[in-house]
């Protein structure tokens, strides 16, 4: 079986359940959240997974028999299209409380630069890569964003339809 | 024509009805239950150095003192939506049971429809429609940045809103916000005169066909919200009239959290169904909001 660009796929539970080369499984993404960020597959729990575009997952919070050919279907995830996997905006700010590890937590004038879409110099305690960046809101530490942290720099990767220069 | 001139004969104060449509609306924002609660929303905006005031009816709707209440944190992170106060009403008078399927039909730019989401809990699913794609954009934003994740959206003529791709024959609630002439958005720069014939005689039919489909695709005992933010009577009571004249349905009593006026039965020569007089007429001078109409239906057959 071929991708089809223009419908959502359900992902396969795991790999041995594949059909369509390349692409991910519910097991696989809930891996990845565990490695990388510390979640708990309990996280994911009531959300089937979806595929459109490839390597575009989906996070859908329902049941739905697949294929389904809309223009949307929950909340974008996760590319994994590519060597590295790199997790949405949109879907941390979702899913990112969850988080417990390669979350940096920046104070407000980092998180400004951050929101603009500037890269900074940055020491934190993070393995290299995508990671989380919190903001504190209302007296807790949020997730606002993705980052790329390499070699002592924080890449902002806000879409830049996301960017926004915030006041003090 | 000015809005209030066509509408003097049905409000009590035609001065305060002037007066109240050339005030701008006060900056409201929805707090989204997807991300945080009022008590939460309220503290970070305040942190922020702004004043927020909490509408009596809904702990949701709240007043900042900002212009911009975009470019706030609490905006970014999807915590608060601008959506005007009247604009926060229709979506409340659903009564949602766990795993309800709702849907909006005509749903963008998405304020109601990601409203419903959070109403819905993640047990529930809307599927938000629109027929007009570049709209469709401004609705999967809003939803992305609510992180609204039990939505599903579609680009369909509402009119002809086909379930066969669904897993369900039929839903359990329909919100129809159907297009119409938008005098009530006088307050925001909408139209400042009031609808004319060929425009009204244009949308009744697309409003007509829209809750006729949304009717035919609930349940019985499931229900439909009819809304617009016009006053014309044309596009409010003499739909419902129509519909109700095909049997099927039943418009019920409503307690809404702003109490309104009641709909009309008589309007220049025309004269509609007593029942219509359960919907609610809102005039921007009774509750300091912009114009609206909304009636709820019962499918019962």
């Amino acid at each position: 079986m071929s991708h089809d660009g223009s419908q959502y796929d359900r992902l396969p539970a795991t790999s041995a359940d594949r059909e369509v080369d390349g692409r991910a499984s519910r097991a696989e993404v809930i891996e990845y959240f565990a490695n990388r960020f510390g979640m708990s597959p309990a996280t994911f729990e009531s959300v089937t997974f979806w595929e459109k575009g490839r390597g575009k997952v989906w996070a859908f919070h329902g049941e739905h028999s697949s294929p389904l050919t809309v223009e949307a279907l929950g909340i974008h995830l996760l590319r994994t299209h590519g060597r590295h996997w790199k997790p949405t905006t949109d879907g941390m700010q979702c899913f990112g409380r969850a988080a417990t590890e390669n979350v940096i937590r920046l104070d407000r004038r980092c998180c400004q630069r951050f929101w603009r879409g500037e890269d900074q110099l940055l020491e934190a305690t993070a393995d290299p890569g995508y990671v989380i960046v919190a903001n504190e809101l209302g007296g807790r530490a949020e997730p606002l964003g993705v980052g790329l942290y390499l070699h002592g720099t924080l890449e902002s990767v806000v879409p830049k339809g996301r960017r926004e220069s915030i006041p003090d | 024509m000015e809005v209030w001139e066509r509408y003097e004969s049905l409000v009590d104060d035609r001065d305060a009805f002037r007066a109240a449509a050339r005030r701008p609306l006060p900056t409201i924002v929805r707090v989204n239950p997807i991300k945080t609660t009022p008590a939460r929303a309220r503290a970070a905006l305040e942190s922020d150095g702004y004043a927020v005031t909490t509408r009596n009816w809904n702990e949701y709707c709240i007043e900042v003192d900002t212009d911009t209440p975009g470019r706030t944190w609490p905006y970014q992170h999807g915590w608060v939506h601008g959506q005007e106060e009247i604009s926060q009403l229709p979506a409340t008078l659903f009564s949602f049971s766990p795993g309800d399927v709702v849907v909006d039909l005509a749903a963008a730019p998405g304020g109601k429809a990601t409203q419903i989401a959070g109403l819905l809990g993640t047990e529930g699913t809307v599927i938000a429609n629109d027929v007009n794609l570049g709209r469709l954009t401004a609705l999967r934003s809003n939803a992305d940045r609510l992180g609204v994740s039990n939505a599903i959206v579609t680009n369909r003529d509402g009119r002809q809103f086909s379930l066969k791709r669904f897993d369900v024959d039929a839903v359990d609630h329909v919100l129809v916000d159907a297009p119409c002439s938008g005098e009530g958005t006088i307050r925001k720069g909408g139209p400042q005169s009031a609808a004319d014939q060929q425009m009204i005689g244009g949308l009744v039919p697309v409003q007509e066909a829209l809750l006729r489909r949304a009717i035919a695709m609930t349940r019985p005992g499931g229900t439909v919200v009819y809304s617009t933010c016009t006053f014309a009577p044309e596009e409010n009571e003499r739909v419902l009239d129509a519909v109700l004249a095909d049997g099927g349905c039943s418009i019920v009593p409503i307690d809404p959290g702003l109490p309104g006026d009641p709909g009309i039965t008589a309007w220049k020569e025309a004269r509609y169904d007593p029942a219509v007089r359960r919907a609610r007429r809102y005039y921007p001078h009774r509750h300091d909001t912009g114009g609206f109409f909304c009636a709820k239906l019962q499918v019962t057959e």
